[in-house]
């Protein structure tokens, strides 16, 4: 070991950093899950066999993680010139090769086409999906191969750990946090300096840093991307967490369902070790730290710290009562830091570029970015990272270009199922932790459910009680019945069978079970039917009173009918109908016995004529 | 010692006592099912809740699991923690709708089904407050019961719903099972519990049946004490 083990550290990463430089000439293929579905690996194995053939084999092929614009995928950017190619088929990778990586020259049919100009934009960052994003965090993906540690050190990897173990003290480290601001992205916005330092002052040891990657939201996937795509951040973030707190083990709580998370972390994990980044006196310092996986079952909530502790010491994922709180009395009731995968991946960057650079970005009471995932009745589904602040409707209309098929807006769930529904009224809030409380929702860990016109706010609800209904982990009766329950009403009066006083008993019993639950899945369980009574109360009246779903969602309360005026008899319906509800005369206009009809929207999609009316 | 406000009334109390004894030493009156002496508190029935006061904030805690401090003020009847005590009468009578226990509660407590929950025929008397649960684990130490399942579905009972081996069909959690669901059926020289039955021993002296068999071997393994001598029941002894 060196005399002067500080100094050593800088000199091993500064070593590094020259042996890695950055990149230039490469071709960076998504591999993130969604990518792999659509085929990415397949075009990933003909690039290399491609270049090979064409003797470029200096050129490089990284299979990154998530690049986010997962309605595009297959997709690809190719450097140094950033040429973005979408639904990219293994067939077009010769040309690929041939022109734009061997000449520069651009293959036109496979950039991406202005949905509203129709000019063919050339470079990642002109398009609107990526053009108001500031992929801090996220961006990282597009540069690596996560299953390739000195991919990470060629995008200054490690640097920050190099700074930390040479150049700082932990309570340097803990007051660099604090000046950012940095607040938990898996949803409680704690601030995370202040569980830092509550750990570090902690009497307790072993003291435990633990990154929760148990993303169970349904849609949201910001997290698995993360682990997926830039596994070393987390890990790097992690380090640096345990130097700040004084741990010598951290564990990544990471879902079985996750596959791919699993393995690159698994790699990460394997590969930081060989190079003394993990272990035994990380860079030649006298400060040791590893780092275990754990993996979950698949729990929604394991997502919750005590039911995450419960979980990795090997016991049903159960929550208790935080009186004391995990600072103290943690996993295995020692002093714990929990912070959520995006969280830890924000660490290395606000060492990196300082906490004045990181407090610049965001509003007054949240800082930085945060990864959004944006599903549902949107154009552009995706992963986006914006700053704090940003507006819903710059989410949705400029990175997410709007509804798809002309149709309008109505809400935007936010903050998981337990978040609430967001009305189009409320489309210019900026997106901040504090703001999206406010408006009776939350950030929660950055899911984004778009709906339509077409869906029903009523069944929205009904849909993430019957979820969280099945995720309460049955401990204490006010979620596990209470939900229940709700669960129950709500399924009566999207069957029609809803009473007058139905909407005001789920409001006492949404705000008594949230006041009542012993964690916070029960505490919130209740947003989605708050949040929908508030912003929708008239389309549960119109459930209730009238038995009319509004829009047209849910089948009891629904007629299919056929316009006599715009049927031509031409009979498409009548086959495929499978109750044989459609009859009548050839060219003449048909009826539905509505008796027979089971709503199943087969005839709708199969008429040309829009002839088929739903009320 | 630490001091608080407990409706009112000032209020001092032991440094790590739990605030429900603190209340209750009050003269005040807290409903609990969960909540008993001889096992460690789960906070699952959440019957025992209170509203809190530190500074400005205000909150709803479980007064069984939430330790004394100095200068809390404490409301035990505020609107919001009857109306948490009020859904959980409600959904546990919807939940148990032949447990004398619990329709005694309400009616102490001035709750009345809400019928607008269709009740529940296959739980029971059942509250899932787990103290069988965690008496078979902490008092006793064997863990024959557990708790399976998840949300609504959850239940208590033996592995996989079998015979357990380890049970000593002792019956403490029958003892402290809050509204008597656990059946417990003593003839003669046979104990029916868990679906198993146990031979009793009769007393060397007065030769009544006093404890199961496989009871009594349990405590002499873990005592050392002979079974000629455990034969002896309490009376006798």
């Amino acid at each position: 070991m060196n005399e002067n083990p500080d100094t050593q550290a800088r000199q091993i990463m500064d070593n590094l950093t020259l042996y890695y430089g950055p990149k230039k000439k490469f071709v960076a293929i998504c591999a993130g899950t969604g990518c792999r579905a659509s085929g990415s690996l397949k075009v990933k194995e003909a690039l290399e066999a491609e270049l090979k053939k064409q003797n470029l084999g200096d050129v490089d092929v990284l299979a990154t993680g998530c690049l986010g614009f997962c309605e595009k995928g297959p997709m690809m950017v190719i450097h140094p010139d950033k040429y973005f190619y979408q639904h990219v088929k293994v067939e077009d990778v010769p040309e690929i090769i041939s022109k734009t990586v061997a000449k520069g020259e651009v293959i036109s049919r496979l950039l991406y086409r202005h949905p509203e100009t129709k000019k063919t934009l050339f470079r990642e960052e002109d398009l609107p999906f990526y053009k108001k994003q500031h992929r801090v965090v996220f961006g990282q993906n597009g540069m690596i191969d996560p299953a390739r540690i000195e991919d990470y050190f060629a995008i200054n990897g490690y640097q920050a750990l190099g700074k930390v173990l040479s150049e700082m003290t932990p309570e340097d480290v803990i007051s660099e946090v604090k000046k950012a601001g940095l607040r938990g992205r898996g949803g409680g916005g704690f601030h995370a300096a202040v569980k830092w330092e509550g750990v570090r002052r902690a009497h307790g040891d072993p003291k435990y840093v633990i990154a929760n990657g148990d993303e169970g939201d349904p849609g949201a996937y910001m997290d698995r991307s993360l682990m997926e795509g830039n596994p070393h951040s987390v890990i790097e973030g992690m380090i640096i967490g345990a130097y700040a707190v004084g741990s010598n083990q951290g564990y990544i709580y990471v879902r079985n369902e996750y596959p791919l998370a699993v393995t690159h972390l698994s790699i990460a994990i394997e590969a930081a070790r060989e190079m003394g980044l993990l272990g035994k006196n990380i860079l030649g310092t006298d400060f040791s730290f590893d780092i275990q996986i754990t993996k979950g079952a698949g729990a929604f909530v394991c997502g919750e710290s005590s039911a995450l502790f419960a979980s990795v010491e090997g016991r049903a994922g159960e929550p208790r009562a935080k009186y004391v709180h995990a600072v103290e009395k943690g996993l295995y009731d020692k002093p714990t830091v929990l912070n959520n995968v995006e969280t830890w991946a924000n660490v290395p960057l606000i060492i990196n570029r300082g906490a004045d650079w990181y407090n610049s970005i965001g509003t007054e009471g949240s800082k930085g970015t945060k990864i959004f995932s944006l599903v549902g009745k949107i154009n552009n589904t995706g992963l986006i990272e914006v700053p704090m602040g940003t507006t819903l409707y710059e989410i949705i209309y400029d990175m997410g270009g709007g509804i798809p098929n002309g149709k309008k807006f109505k809400a935007v769930q936010t903050g998981g199922p337990s978040g609430g529904c967001i009305p189009e009224s409320l489309l210019d809030i900026p997106v901040d932790f504090d703001k999206l409380y406010e408006v009776g929702s939350m950030m929660g860990s950055g899911g984004m459910i778009v709906m339509d016109e077409t869906s029903c706010m009523v069944d929205v609800a009904r849909y993430f009680l019957e979820f969280l209904k099945e995720e309460s982990c049955g401990k204490c009766v006010p979620c596990r019945e209470g939900v229940r329950r709700m669960s129950d009403i709500l399924e009566d009066i999207c069957a029609g069978k809803g009473r007058e006083g139905d909407v005001e008993l789920l409001e006492t019993m949404g705000k008594a079970i949230a006041d009542g639950s012993l964690c916070a899945l029960g505490g919130s369980a209740p947003n989605p039917v708050l949040s929908t009574i508030r912003y929708f109360r008239e389309e549960y009246d119109a459930h209730i009173r009238d038995h009319r779903c509004p829009a047209g969602v849910c089948k009891a309360l629904i007629r299919y009918s056929i316009d006599a005026e715009k049927c031509t008899g031409c009979g498409v319906c009548v086959k495929v109908c499978a109750t044989k509800a459609i009859s009548g005369e050839k060219k003449k206009a048909h009826v539905i016995d509505k008796d027979q009809c089971t709503r199943c929207g087969a005839c709708i999609q199969s008429c040309k004529f829009d002839a088929i009316n739903v009320k | 010692m630490v001091n608080m406000m407990i409706d009112g009334k000032k209020v001092s109390a032991p440094k790590g006592t739990m605030l429900l004894e603190s209340i209750r030493g009050a003269g005040i009156a807290v409903p609990t099912l969960c909540a008993h002496e001889a096992i460690s508190r789960s906070g699952a029935c959440r019957l025992c809740v209170v509203e809190i006061k530190k500074g400005n904030r205000t909150r709803i805690v479980t007064s069984c699991l939430y330790g004394v401090e100095e200068g809390l003020i404490v409301d035990t009847k505020s609107e919001r923690v009857l109306n948490v005590r009020r859904l959980v009468m409600e959904l546990l009578l919807a939940r148990c709708p032949e447990s004398d226990v619990l329709q005694k509660m309400a009616r102490d407590m001035g709750v009345e089904p809400q019928p607008r929950y269709a009740v529940d025929t296959d739980k029971g008397k059942c509250i899932l407050c787990r103290s069988c649960v965690r008496v078979c684990e902490e008092v006793v130490g064997v863990s024959a019961i557990g708790l399976f399942s998840r949300g609504s579905y959850k239940e208590v009972g033996t592995p996989y719903n079998e015979k357990s081996d380890v049970c000593i069909g002792c019956g403490a959690c029958v003892y402290v099972c809050p509204t008597g669901h656990i059946e417990m059926i003593s003839t003669g020289d046979k104990r029916k519990i868990w679906g198993r039955t146990f031979k009793m021993q009769a007393c060397s002296k007065c030769g009544k049946f006093f404890a199961p068999v496989d009871q009594l071997k349990f405590i002499s393994k873990k005592t050392g004490t002979s079974m000629e001598e455990l034969s002896v029941c309490t009376e006798c002894r």
